[in-house]
């Protein structure tokens, strides 16, 4: 969304302007240029840029055929999905309950909720794998996703937005006869769609990109994501083939990319409306 | 998911009590799980499918799982983590320097457990230099599979330019240098364009000063793994030569020499000799665009090089079938044709002396003569740094070759830090 | 109709129960886990831990490893943060500039948000590589003598902090982006009839309005320099002799690596010690700071 201000450069000013902007979005760009460069052109050509190399599609059979990657697209699929259900489902209830109901204990409760914000699972990673070796989930999809169901980022930004909610509304569905439940999911989840948008997007690319944890959890193709599957890939004794990793990393980086590409601006409106201050 | 799991193992479990009940193993399937690393690129997965397929027609009561589970080191991480989760493989390529480490875990059994004395005259099939990785304390713990030895490889178009004989390679420490001054090449602004010897101080670091350690005449631990001599004078003198190669003779570029990019920084002519592994030779003959030799690494006092790669080891968490088993599974892997085979498909050195003696491969050396470097070298070969808690040990010599190269510490210091760093890990082993 | 007290309290504590129970299983408890490890040693091969006092926290000050470890990741965390936050700002201004190919602009500021660092570390140590990488062909092309940027330990971290900056500034744009478009653009007018220049606008009237976003910005940027080590992995594993190991790496080497999770457990003390730290200096200091409309 264009807006004019009014301090917006005009002449030779806004010319380096666009110069600056756009040399910094090539540098910025530049890793996902190379890549492209180089997946689609043999090996020999991965450092050398000349014009007429040849083009191939040789890499990218390679690479599917050096690792399961559908499988660890299936598994990484299905991560996302069960996080971001159970986070919806878990954030909003505790959300709820944070935005418009006084308890004793509140304010305890929050204070616990809010140092999950600094104190991530990521940091307690040696404790939590021993959790999830006592319970016997290790290696498995649910082990990945289960100290990331409840954030406290989500409980956050929901709490926000449920709260700038009137309680007239709460009201008026109470008066209908509406329970507890009714009344969250009639009146304040669609009223909250744009921050569930926002943070469907922020919780997907963190976990389709998470990698330390999940490094740690699985051991087989069970459960292995696409980071894990890559790195386990791309780390050989032979050396490094930027020519295959790269076209590995285009097919796994594929589906966020372009699903970005195609909604960017939803992507972008979604925080604006989410009013993430 | 979970549910489903604790389902299999349950129906598993009533069928094996229900088996050792009948007191005959023979009706039901033995299932293990076979963790391998991935080390040498693609290809490498689906040869191991293919042989685990092949061993599974000709034992249809075996059925057999194969995991890859990324390079040694994570496949030891992953090997470990399983089995403090409680379910680790049955069988698995790891390391032959990690025996200790696994044997300190808890993790394996030793052959001489699970077969009887006479059947195990099979070890001595293997070239002794292999087998000295894989026993210890008079029990053989490893077998090995794909095992290897550092190698030189050199750029023979560069040695042509250079004014060199390009079939000779460098036999010694001064004719490495000397050979390497040659080879060095800058251009008009005195910018090197090629450097003469790149030996590289990250990934394996440890296992290069071994080298050139051995080759200086010294050991850097003893045969039991609980003591090293990292701060001895004549290893001084060989992290000396390692980091003179930048700094004094100016071969090799400063700082470190990344791992992964030296066998690229090769085929892009940046340096005209590399030391790297055995392993290394289908993907130099495939992506080298110019003739190249590979040769036994120069020799100081000696000659040497320590061996490395991975062994087959049995894990303790099975059933006597399940051993039995997976002790087929591994001769079977291990066997002449079988190691011929792997050997001509990875570039890795068949383990055994007879693997050499089969058709195929006498015909592949006949049509590829670098082919058995690595076995010649084998003569003079010697144990891979081995001790207790080895991946620590380990990253502490490697951190000593890196400050060493970079240049923040003297090789002196470098390696007194190692040698106290390494004492303190090994306390608690010392008898 | 309003309920009793006591329902109404149960009511909340209903709602609660589910996302705090995970929370405390995979938060606190586990922080309580880590602080009685850490006084514990690990028994080799399935034998019991056996409790070694203060041991692991003397060896802290002994660990040289250790000192790097920490002293980088400080310096990783001065040098991710307000670079990151700045060229996000910055990126946003740009992006709200209605300058040519906005959209264009966005998605290359955005993009290396949805690759994996993973991933992205490969292509990276490529263009760090010596001699033949992007970086030293560029460098090399305009005379310059070469520079191993991963094998010496004065560029090393330099180089981890780069890939990290790139990795979140475009991710942080998209905030900050947002709450520019909630400006309204009378203010703009406002501060011309007043005859403000525009340096003067975006530093007095444009930044403090940003204060909201900056603090949520720089929670998330804090809570990444100490999580943020995928890239290690590939480009430097920690080395050159530790030059760029970060906390979190050197955690997961002493806990997954050489097992000795007793260690790790007083290692992750001090991570813990540290983000407390942080959080407190951050909701403290910055709350007298933030101006809300």
């Amino acid at each position: 969304m264009k807006q004019t201000n009014i301090y917006d450069s005009r002449g030779l000013a806004r010319a380096l302007d666009t110069t600056a902007a756009w040399t910094l979005a090539i540098m910025w760009a530049l890793p996902l240029l190379y890549a492209i460069w180089t997946a689609f052109h043999p090996s020999a050509y991965s450092t050398r840029f000349t014009l007429n190399a040849p083009l191939t599609l040789e890499n990218f059979v390679t690479a599917w055929h050096a690792a399961p990657f559908a499988l660890y697209f299936v598994n990484t699929v299905l991560l996302v999905t069960m996080v971001l259900a159970a986070q919806l489902v878990l954030c909003t209830l505790a959300a709820y309950a944070f935005a418009k109901y006084d308890f004793r204990g509140k304010n305890i409760m929050f204070a616990l909720v809010l140092m999950q914000l600094m104190i991530m699972p990521d940091v307690l990673v040696v404790e939590n794998y021993r959790t999830m070796a006592s319970i016997g989930v290790l290696d498995s999809t649910l082990a990945i996703g289960l100290p990331y169901m409840a954030s406290a980022f989500g409980i956050f930004l929901l709490r926000q937005t449920f709260k700038s909610i009137p309680k007239e509304l709460d009201e008026a569905a109470a008066v209908e006869g509406a329970s507890t439940l009714q009344i969250l999911w009639k009146v304040y989840v669609p009223l909250g769609k744009p921050v569930y948008l926002a943070y469907a997007l922020v919780s997907i690319s963190y976990h389709w990109n998470n990698f330390l944890w999940p490094l740690i959890v699985t051991n087989t193709t069970n459960s292995r994501p696409l980071t894990v599957g890559l790195q386990v890939f791309s780390s050989t004794e032979q050396g490094v083939d930027w020519a295959i990793i790269t076209a590995a990393t285009l097919m796994t980086s594929g589906p966020l990319l372009v699903a970005f590409l195609l909604f960017q601006r939803q992507f972008v409106q979604s925080f604006m409306r989410a009013g993430i201050k | 998911m979970a549910l489903f799991r604790k389902t299999c193992a349950l129906v598993a479990a009533s069928l094996l009590s229900l088996t050792l009940m009948a007191g005959t193993a023979l009706a039901e399937k033995v299932n293990l799980t076979f963790y391998f690393p991935v080390s040498v690129g693609g290809p490498i997965t689906k040869i191991v499918e293919g042989m685990t397929e092949q061993f599974m027609k000709e034992h249809p009561d075996i059925n057999i799982t194969p995991v890859y589970a990324g390079i040694y080191r994570e496949t030891l991480t992953k090997a470990l983590t399983a089995l403090r989760g409680g379910e680790p493989p049955h069988v698995a390529v790891l390391l032959s320097t990690d025996m200790y480490t696994l044997i300190d875990e808890d993790a394996i059994v030793p052959y001489d457990s699970i077969m009887k004395p006479e059947d195990m005259a099979f070890t001595k099939a293997f070239f002794p230099g292999f087998m000295s990785n894989s026993q210890t304390g008079g029990k053989t713990w490893g077998i090995p599979f794909q095992r290897s030895t550092i190698v030189m490889y050199w750029n023979k178009e560069a040695f042509k330019a250079a004014g060199l004989d390009p079939d000779k390679a460098p036999a010694n420490w001064q004719e490495l240098v000397a050979m390497g001054k040659k080879l060095t090449v800058k251009d008009e602004s005195g910018k090197v364009t090629q450097w003469g010897v790149a030996i590289p101080s990250t990934g394996y670091a440890y296992w290069m000063l071994q080298a050139l350690a051995i080759q200086n005449g010294v050991e850097l631990m003893n045969a039991e793994g609980t003591k090293t001599y990292f701060d001895d004078p004549k290893a001084i003198e060989a992290l000396t030569f390692l980091v003179d190669l930048a700094g004094k003779h100016g071969v090799s570029p400063s700082g470190t020499i990344d791992w992964a990019t030296t066998p690229r920084d090769f085929f892009e002519r940046k340096t005209a000799i590399m030391w790297t592994t055995t392993g290394n030779l289908t993907n130099v003959r495939k992506n080298a665009q110019f003739p190249f030799g590979v040769g036994m690494l120069p020799a100081n006092t000696r000659p040497g090089s320590p061996t490395g790669g991975g062994n087959f080891y049995i894990f303790k968490k099975s059933t006597p079938a399940e051993r039995q088993a997976a002790v087929t599974f591994v001769k079977w892997m291990t066997s002449a044709e079988r190691a011929a085979q792997w050997g001509i498909d990875t570039g890795y050195v068949a383990v055994r002396p007879d693997a050499w003696e089969t058709k195929a491969m006498k015909d592949y050396v006949a049509s590829f003569p670098y082919a058995a470097i690595a076995r010649d070298q084998l003569a003079h070969g010697v144990a891979e740094l081995s001790t207790h808690d080895n991946q620590r040990v380990t990253k502490a010599l490697d951190d000593a070759i890196q400050a060493a190269v970079t240049g923040s510490k003297t090789p002196a210091e470098a390696l007194k830090a190692a040698q106290k760093e390494a004492e303190r890990i090994l306390r608690r082993y010392a008898k | 109709m309003p309920r009793p007290a006591t329902m109404r309290n149960i009511h909340a504590w209903l709602l609660l129960l589910p996302a705090m129970a995970f929370i405390v299983a995979f938060t606190h408890v586990p922080a309580v886990n880590t602080f009685i490890h850490s006084f514990m040693l690990d028994g080799k091969g399935g034998a019991p831990a056996t409790f070694v006092g203060l041991e692991h926290y003397m060896y802290l000050f002994e660990d040289e490893v250790f000192r790097k470890a920490l002293v980088n990741n400080l310096l990783f965390a001065s040098g991710t943060i307000p670079l990151s936050i700045g060229l996000a700002m910055l990126m946003a201004f740009l992006v709200n500039a209605g300058l040519a190919g906005q959209s264009v602009l966005r998605l290359c500021y955005f993009v290396p948000t949805v690759l994996p660092m993973i991933a992205v570390a490969n292509i990276w140590l490529f263009f760090f590589t010596p001699e033949y990488g992007l970086l030293e062909q560029v460098r090399g092309a305009l005379g310059f003598s070469g520079i191993n940027w991963l094998g010496n330990e004065s560029t090393a971290l330099p180089c981890v902090i780069a890939v990290a900056v790139w990795k979140d500034a475009g991710f942080f744009m998209i905030f900050y982006l947002a709450a520019l478009q909630q400006i309204s653009p009378s203010l703009g007018e406002a501060a011309m009839l007043e005859g403000a220049s525009r340096l003067y606008f975006y530093r007095r009237v444009v930044i403090p309005l940003l204060m909201p976003t900056t603090l949520f910005v720089l929670v998330n940027a804090t809570i990444n320099a100490f999580r943020m080590v995928d890239h290690l992995f590939v480009l430097t594993q920690g080395g050159p002799n530790n030059a760029s190991s970060l906390l979190l790496y050197y955690i997961y080497e002493v806990s997954f690596k050489y097992w000795d999770t007793g260690y790790g457990a007083a290692l992750t003390m001090v991570l813990l010690a540290f983000l407390g730290l942080a959080s407190i200096g951050q909701f403290g200091f910055f709350e007298r700071k933030v101006h809300y409309r």
